[in-house]
């Protein structure tokens, strides 16, 4: 790949790849905490978790003004273009991301007191830990600029949104069988919830890798096996 | 950014020195040497001017008095018998009439009482052979004059007029002490005086004919180096001459006898001129030049001894005449006048009378012939050449060629004029058609030069903005580029012309060198023009061409000046700038 | 009669009001060849843009689509270039009648140095297409309405052309090129001697001027070509490399070549 005549253009985006993978990872990071805050109840994760959010707050600011300068000095074409208006949505994503992971944690916390449902608490760590897979392997697919990488992201949810639905039925389940449950189902299900909405951001991002790389938009339709809003449960 | 790596150039830290001693120097040096290039162009521009200006007030200097003449205002009685014999007064008698007794009298009223043959000749000659045209075209115009007195101007003969500008012999007039007396009127002439008046003037004859001798002594010495029969008799002359020249010298006081190689003496008395031929202290002898009023004494203080200092073996005009200018000039007829004539005539064998005309229109129509044929024809060839020529060998040979033809010896074309158009076509010689054309060839190579410089020079965006609207090559070279090349072709067509107005071999050549009087009046009638009339004229051996030689490069000057300024006026009009 | 015309795009599209087919068209200056077997297909009614580096032959290729190569005698042009089916190279053609279909504004404004009235009533008068003064001056006063001068010059029309300003004076060059009423425009870097508010003006008139004429721009700003143009070819070394929808060449085009040079990775 050529480099451009003009090398701070080449410096610039440079930055704005390191600056993403920087929130990136400071996303996957959050949401590793937020998983530890809910395995260990540790309130002092819980305030990293906080300050870790407010560091890609930060970056994503930082972030959308780089963007915007670049725009209107770089006048951008092609894969330059899409690669910088990748880099918003991406940012867009990601700060999305974090806001997710800080709730979870702070759903952790609050239900740090009370006991956990073992089959629940560990369906809520699988499906965490997927949606950290997820995010990783869209991250790479971003560094490496591998479509195909992200189209396999893009397919994964599927699985996020099947864990998320089994664990809905479960945890309707779980607060049908005795009222007391309702109080920490309900912090599991927007937990839950939260996790599967980290998973689509997750998507998105790897369908704006994919138009980053291919340069069209992917052609099929989203997976949404998302089935609980039509879920219903009959009593008994 | 970082990428680039800062290499440091290979002059390290070394920047140019501004401050130091060297640097101070070496500025200053550049300074001077800038001074001195300027003060050579400066130098070379004064020196230029400084000819220019030599120049030109040598030819003005020489060429102005031409534009003068002089004539004597006599009263001229018109005598009905010789103008209009038998009543006859029409204008062909009037025109034939002879008015050499009519002038003749006049100069007799003028001066009385010459009776001398040889003096009348110098008196009647003294005027010019045309003095009396003034008088004839009045008649003509008017011949209830014949009959009446009537004071016209007469014009004076070169020689008389050049004795009134050039002043060939300085006067000089001494009065004398004694009472003196002339014992006649007329012929010749003794006057006694009472007083040595003319001792002075034996002694400078004494001091003359020494120095004379001196001289031939000398010559004699020079010659005596060579060997030689005839030199040795020669220096024998020579010798014998002087030994008796000596002689006179030393012998005091005596009559002495003058000759026209001294400076000649006369006496004026009693309004009369005697010029003397022997002298002693006391008396003069000598012939009457202007004969006098009386034999009556000449009171001391009312006669005086005249010295004309140049010899009369020096100069042109003989005493009579200089006596007969003198009278004219006290009695206060001799009055100078622009000399119209000269811008009015044609080329005449008397100097006074010849003019400037002929040549003129010669010019005129010969230039006319030129402009008329090389401006289209060069213009249009260097059209074609420039935008339509297929650029291939042959059009290389031609642009060499006219190259070359521009620095052809000028004389060749007149060759070339006199083998084609006066031996082949067989067109009349000394016309100024066959010299517009042979000027025409000389001149068109340099139109074509500067024509397609001009057409070169014009920006080819415009010929492109013109064929991009879908003119065709022709219009857009006519429309668009001719237009904006004018004043290229202008500066062309005066550079060219001016060259031919000063062409002189090529003309002798087809023969415009001959003697031409009438003013041409077509492009087939015989004609000369300026400068071959300048170069016959300093041919000539009157005194009185010189000055007409000079005027006549006035004329020519002005001629050219006039030329470039209308063209440069017309370059400005047509200017447009792109 | 002329054999079928291929009104494919290189790109395969179709294009359906097709103006100027160039098919296999080379071009040399003596023995150098500047244009390699370039084929395109230029459609009526828009506007077409030529991009490339310096050198590569686009004002070239423009230049032979009103035979303005013609002026240049080591120049020779093979292949085959047609406006509406009629081949332009044909030797029964007149250049001076295609010239006056094909119009031409050049980088430089070139008015000629006559009055402003003179310059735009030129072609006109020469193509004798007016019968009256009257009709003339309609002619002239439309033409420099469509190229939006007319409010500026109405005062002083007798004045000369080489009074104005760049961009007035470029907008002169497009009155012009429009009183002869062509069919085809072609402009070779219009604006690269303008200010961007003249740049800009002639840019919406080139906007308007679409609708009505079949427009080639060749332009060194890419952006310019982006915002003017409807369909984009890209030129490289004498080679037409890639051609299609501009939005296409400017977001996601498909040579290596043509994206390095938009994005500014040319050595």
């Amino acid at each position: 790949m050529n480099e451009h005549t003009v090398k701070s253009y080449e410096e610039e985006l440079a930055l704005l790849d390191k600056k993403i993978a920087q929130m990136g990872g400071l996303a996957e990071q959050l949401l590793g905490q937020s998983l530890g805050a809910l395995e260990r109840r540790d309130p002092k994760l819980a305030e990293e978790v906080v300050l870790s959010d407010r560091a890609i707050d930060q970056l994503e600011r930082e972030i959308e003004e780089q963007v915007i300068s670049m725009v209107a000095r770089r006048q951008p074409m092609a894969d330059d273009l899409r690669h910088i208006m990748g880099a918003l949505r991406i940012t867009t994503d990601l700060e999305r991301i974090g806001d997710l992971a800080k709730n979870i944690a702070k759903r952790a916390l609050a239900i740090a007191d009370e006991s956990h449902p073992k089959p629940l608490m560990s369906g809520i760590r699988h499906m965490v830990e997927l949606a950290l897979h997820q995010l990783k392997e869209v991250l790479d697919a971003y560094a490496e600029r591998d479509a195909d990488k992200a189209l396999s992201v893009w397919r994964n949810d599927a699985q996020i949104d099947a864990m998320y639905n089994s664990l809905f039925r479960e945890l309707l389940t779980y607060m049908m069988e005795d009222p007391r449950n309702i109080g920490i189902s309900t912090h599991l299900l927007f937990g839950a919830k939260n996790i599967e909405r980290v998973g689509d951001h997750t998507t998105n991002i790897a369908e704006t890798v994919h138009f980053l790389v291919r340069g069209f938009n992917i052609a099929d339709d989203r997976p949404k096996d998302d089935q609980t809003s039509s879920t219903l449960i009959s009593g008994g | 950014m970082t990428d680039i790596v800062a290499t440091p150039s290979p002059l390290g830290f070394r920047r140019v020195d501004v401050t130091s001693a060297t640097a101070r120097a070496r500025i200053r040096a550049r300074y001077r040497k800038e001074a001195r290039f300027k003060a050579y162009g400066i130098g070379a521009l004064l020196l230029t001017t400084v000819f220019l200006v030599i120049l030109i007030a040598d030819i003005l200097h020489r060429g102005l008095p031409a534009f003068w003449h002089h004539s004597l205002v006599l009263d001229v009685p018109v005598d009905r018998e010789l103008v209009a014999p038998g009543g006859k007064a029409d204008a062909a008698t009037i025109r034939n009439a002879d008015y050499f007794p009519l002038t003749r009298a006049a100069l007799e009223v003028a001066i009385p009482g010459i009776k001398n043959r040889n003096a009348q000749k110098q008196l009647t000659r003294l005027l010019s052979s045309s003095a009396a045209d003034d008088l004839r075209d009045r008649l003509l115009e008017n011949p209830n004059l014949i009959g009446t007195t009537v004071k016209t101007k007469l014009l004076l003969a070169a020689d008389a007029d050049l004795y009134f500008k050039d002043k060939p012999t300085t006067i000089m007039t001494r009065e004398m002490r004694g009472t003196a007396t002339p014992n006649a009127t007329a012929g010749e002439v003794t006057v006694l005086t009472s007083a040595n008046d003319f001792a002075d003037e034996i002694v400078f004859i004494k001091q003359r004919l020494a120095r004379r001798a001196d001289r031939l002594t000398a010559e004699a010495d020079r010659l005596s180096l060579f060997a030689g029969e005839s030199v040795a008799g020669r220096v024998k002359e020579l010798r014998v001459e002087a030994e008796a020249l000596r002689k006179r010298a030393e012998i005091p006081k005596v009559e002495e006898s003058l000759d026209n190689r001294m400076p000649s003496l006369l006496v004026a008395i009693n309004g009369g001129l005697i010029k003397i031929t022997k002298l002693s202290d006391v008396s003069a002898t000598g012939d009457t030049l202007l004969p006098l009023r009386s034999s009556a004494e000449a009171k001391p203080g009312t006669w005086k001894l005249v010295t004309y200092e140049t010899p009369e073996s020096n100069r042109k005009v003989s005493d009579q005449e200089i006596a007969f200018l003198e009278r004219f000039r006290e009695l206060g007829v001799a009055e100078r006048s622009f000399n119209w004539r000269f811008l009015t005539a044609g080329d005449s064998r008397d100097p006074e009378l010849a003019g400037i005309r002929g040549a003129l229109v010669g010019s005129a129509l010969t230039l006319f012939i030129t402009l008329i044929l090389c401006l289209p024809i060069g213009v249009m060839a260097a059209i074609y050449l420039e935008e339509f020529a297929p650029q291939n060998r042959w059009t290389d040979l031609i642009e060499v060629n006219i190259n070359n033809l521009a620095a052809v010896p000028s004389i060749v074309f007149g060759l070339l004029g006199l083998a084609v158009f006066l031996n082949f076509f067989g067109l009349p010689r000394s016309a100024p058609l066959v010299g517009g054309i042979t000027l025409a060839l000389l001149v068109l190579p340099t139109i074509i030069i500067a024509a397609r410089a001009a057409l070169k020079a014009v920006p080819p965006s415009i010929k492109e903005a013109a064929l991009g609207v879908g003119a065709s090559h022709q219009q857009a070279i006519f429309h668009h580029v001719l237009p904006l090349a004018m004043p290229g072709v202008m500066t062309g067509a005066i550079i060219g012309m001016a060259h031919a107005l000063g062409e002189t071999a090529p003309l002798l050549m087809i023969g415009m060198i001959a003697f031409i009087v009438d003013v041409p009046h077509g492009f087939t009638d015989a004609a000369t023009v300026l400068p071959v009339q300048i170069y016959l004229w300093s041919d000539l051996p009157e005194a009185a061409f010189k000055a007409k030689t000079a005027a006549a490069i006035i004329v020519l000057l002005m001629f050219l000046f006039l030329m470039n300024g209308t063209a440069i006026w017309l370059r400005k009009k047509f200017e447009r700038r792109w | 009669m002329d054999a079928m015309v291929d009104v494919h795009s290189q790109s395969g599209l179709a294009i359906d009001k097709p103006k100027v087919v160039a098919r296999d068209v080379n071009v040399y200056y003596g023995d150098k060849r500047a244009l390699n077997d370039v084929s395109v297909v230029v459609p009526d009614r828009g506007v077409m843009s030529f991009i490339g580096p310096s050198g590569c032959g686009k004002s070239t290729f423009l230049r032979c689509i009103n035979r303005m190569n013609d002026t240049i005698p080591s120049c020779r042009v093979t292949g085959k270039i047609s406006i509406d089916s009629q081949d332009i190279y044909d030797p029964s053609l007149d250049v001076v009648q295609l010239r006056a279909r094909v119009g031409m504004v050049f980088q430089k404004p070139n008015p000629f140095p006559k009055s402003i009235f003179e310059n735009v009533a030129y072609g006109p008068r020469i193509h004798g297409l007016c019968h009256s003064k009257a009709d003339l001056e309609e002619v002239v006063q439309h033409s420099l309405e469509k190229a939006g001068l007319w409010k500026e010059v109405r005062d002083r029309i007798a004045d000369s052309g080489t009074g104005l300003s760049g961009g007035q004076q470029q907008r002169l060059c497009i009155a012009r090129a429009i009183a002869v009423n062509p069919e085809v425009i072609l402009m070779d870097e219009p604006c690269s001697a303008l200010d961007p508010i003249a740049t800009a003006r002639i840019e919406e008139l080139i906007d308007e001027l679409r609708q009505n004429y079949c427009i080639i721009i060749v332009t060194h700003s890419m952006q310019q070509a982006a915002r003017v143009s409807q369909r984009t070819a890209f030129f490289h070394l004498g080679n037409l490399v890639e051609e299609g929808n501009t939005a296409d060449i400017f977001t996601n085009p498909k040579e290596k070549r043509t994206q390095d040079y938009i994005t500014g990775r040319f050595g």
